[in-house]
């Protein structure tokens, strides 16, 4: 009989701005400073854009809407590494990775209304639509992942989800599978610390989410997620590992969702209001402005700037979302199938003579 | 009391819990928050964390985990938070939740029940508008009850909450607070099983459940020249054959009035079993409406969708005039 050590694991916090807006040099991700006066610009876009969306549900032009606010670093600083050909797969709050991807904020806001034809996909553009049954979009992007490592395409595949996702078997098969064929995947955890009301105690006994990762075989990493540099940083390694066909990452970035779950939640029912309170003060925005108040880079002037240009933007994509013309009926039958069916062809007419003769 | 259909199935779901210390809810988001529709409402203050949990966010564990509850002597009610997702403990329904009783020949079995607020018209997002009844009554095996209002509402779940075997309970969500009813303080039960009189008529039978009732209702004040006889389904499957072929034999024409899609539909079955029980007493082929067989779409077509009372008329007069 023996004892022997089987190995030893630990999982690394990272931080490279603090909430002062301090820098640790020696982790600096090496990006100029334009670069980083365009992941604020982002930044501040996605928060307007937000702020729109939430305005626009509760006056009525538009569905639930699921918040950003407070997890702009997250989004913004983890899509700003990623190139082009590389692969987004979206869970459903992820505004702000559509916007560092270029997505027409109209079709955003058009998505937001139940609009099918703002996920239509005519460019090929290598993102896929959100996805709201939690978890179920990790094999997807494992799938992905695998198609591209097959074809030996240069493509990386970034998969965002939620902390309550990651207690969804879809999760940890994702992971194995990703584990087991050393896919070309980062899987990027948002960790806002509640799913719905459910807080992140509650949704696994572990100390992080990042170390799951160890049970299946690669590094995981937690990045403090309110801090837009470390986020880029230890994004920006995970795909590069990933592109030199060394594996998968899993990056839990600890942040928080400083709103409601969605426009139908009302988290003062569960929620602590001291907690947000305290989070108001690791900002991701104000962080910045902190930073760049410090190198001296910084005017009221520059923030207006920023601030009247993404308002413009924001207001020209509402105006140009609200005002499509609305879908027409056809679309439920013609979208099904590539060759339509007898009963949806018999349906479809059934559904037209049904409006003509409302309209009678 | 008048109250709408949420706090009749809170009082069902809090009296059985004071009667029976096995009873006990679990589902994501049920406790503190007391359900994303509020019907779990201030049940986990009265009965503590243990009987009233906040689970992980895991659909395949709650169910899972809720057939071995049972196994061990428990009465577990499942929520699940849209029927829609549902599909994520599909595996445990249909492998175990169904069949336990058989596979083990009559000598195990689950009393459980599965509650999910289903369909649609309330402009939801993407997969929590589904009416996936059929799927469940497909798994042979698990009762199927879904009621119309407040009042049903609470007797048929304290029904199923009794019942020695597996029941699925799905709450039209466009129901939870569009009306109130009158609802006894008091526990009662409703028979599973038995379909409801909605009301008395000769000329034709429409037969239909959930949140449908309205839109029947709403059709028949469009005609009131035919003399309708309303029928309840309230449990879905085992269906109630006897009402269903007693009023078919006596109008003779017949529509089936769904939310669900039509192919393989239990609108379909009934109307073969109408057919087949009752074709010299029918007049006229049997009409189903129901939304039609595609995915339910996003929330700007939905009402292209779902059946509304010109469609259900447009049948009552085919069947009628045929
Ligand atoms: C499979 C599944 N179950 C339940 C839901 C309902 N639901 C929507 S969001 C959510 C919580 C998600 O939490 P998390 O993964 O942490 O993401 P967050 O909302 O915090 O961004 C739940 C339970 C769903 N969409 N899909
Ligand atoms: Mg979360």
């Amino acid at each position: 009989m023996s004892i022997e050590e089987k190995g030893q694991f630990s999982v690394h916090y990272v931080q490279v701005m603090d909430k002062d807006g301090n820098i640790d040099m020696t982790l600096h991700p090496n990006l100029d400073e334009s670069k980083i006066k365009e992941l604020y610009h982002l930044m501040m876009l996605l928060r307007v854009m937000d702020e729109k969306c939430f305005n626009l549900q509760r006056s009525g032009k538009i569905g639930t809407y699921a918040q950003t606010r407070g997890q702009e670093a997250s989004e913004v600083g983890s899509a700003f590494a990623l190139e082009e050909r590389d692969w987004v797969v979206p869970s459903f709050r992820e505004m702000g990775v559509f916007i560092v991807r270029g997505v027409d904020k109209a079709k955003l806001i058009q998505g937001w209304n139940g609009d099918t034809r703002a996920f239509a996909n005519p460019d090929g553009a290598h993102n896929l639509p959100l996805s709201i049954p939690i978890a179920s979009q990790l094999l997807h992007a494992v799938g992905l992942a695998w198609a591209a490592k097959l074809q030996k395409k240069d493509e990386v595949v970034m998969v965002y989800f939620g902390d309550g996702a990651t207690s969804e078997g879809d999760f940890h098969e994702a992971m194995n599978f990703a584990g087991v064929y050393k896919l070309p995947i980062v899987f990027f955890n948002q960790n806002n610390q509640w799913a719905i009301s459910t807080p992140r105690t509650i949704q696994t006994a572990t100390q992080t989410i990042a170390q799951k990762a160890i049970a299946y075989g690669f590094e995981g990493v937690q990045v403090d997620g309110n801090d837009v540099l470390g986020v880029y940083r230890i994004t920006k390694e995970a795909i590069e590992k990933a592109r030199r066909g060394e594996g998968p990452t899993l990056i839990e970035a600890l942040t928080f969702r400083m709103g409601d779950h969605t426009t139908s939640d009302d988290a003062a029912k569960y929620r602590d209001p001291a907690l947000v309170e305290e989070w108001k003060q690791k900002d991701p925005l104000l962080r910045l402005e902190k930073y760049f108040q410090k190198k001296g880079t910084w005017s009221d002037e520059y923030k207006n700037w920023v601030v009247s240009t993404v308002t413009k933007e924001v207001e020209d994509a509402v105006a140009a979302g609200l005002s499509v013309e609305a879908p027409s009926y056809e679309q439920l039958f013609d979208d099904v199938f590539a060759e339509k069916p007898w009963c949806l062809v018999e349906q479809q007419q059934q559904l037209k003579e049904e409006l003509e003769g409302k309209k009678e | 009391m008048k109250v709408h259909m949420v706090a009749a199935i809170n009082a069902a779901l809090k009296q059985e819990m004071q009667k029976d210390p096995s009873v006990m809810c679990l589902g994501e988001d049920i406790g503190v928050n007391g359900g994303v529709f509020r019907v779990t409402d201030k049940l986990q203050e009265e009965f503590g964390k243990d009987r009233v949990v906040d689970t992980p966010l895991a659909e395949a564990g709650i169910v899972g985990a809720s057939i071995g509850l049972a196994l061990g002597g428990m009465k577990p009610i499942p929520e699940i938070q849209f029927s829609g997702f549902s599909y994520q403990a599909f595996h445990h329904i249909k492998q175990h939740m169904a069949r336990f009783r058989q596979r083990t020949h009559n000598t195990m079995h689950l009393p459980m029940v599965l509650r999910a607020p289903c369909s649609g018209g309330i402009r939801a997002l993407e997969h929590h508008s589904e009416s996936p009844e059929a799927f469940f009554i497909h798994c042979q095996g698990i009762k199927v009850v879904m009621p119309s209002g407040p009042y049903d509402a609470k007797g048929l779940l304290i029904s199923a909450i009794r019942d020695p075997d597996p029941v699925v309970f799905l709450e039209p969500k466009k129901i939870y607070r569009s009306f109130k009813e009158e609802v006894p303080e008091e526990e009662y039960t409703l028979e599973l099983g038995k379909a409801k009189l909605v009301k008395e008529g000769k000329d034709v039978t429409i037969i239909t459940w959930g949140a449908m009732l309205k839109v029947v209702e709403a059709a028949a004040e469009l005609c009131k020249d035919v003399d309708l006889e309303i029928i309840d389904l309230r449990t879905l499957w085992p269906y109630d054959m006897e009402t269903l072929v007693k009023s078919t034999n006596k109008t003779g024409r017949v529509v089936v009035v769904q939310e669900a899609t039509r192919a393989c539909s239990l609108a379909s079955d009934i109307a073969a079993n109408l057919q087949e029980r009752c074709i010299l007493k029918l007049e006229a082929p049997i009409e189903r409406v129901s939304a039609w067989d595609i995915p339910f779409p996003h929330f700007a077509l939905e009402n292209y969708f779902l059946p509304n009372p010109q469609r259900v008329l447009k049948s009552i007069r085919k069947v009628r005039e045929f």
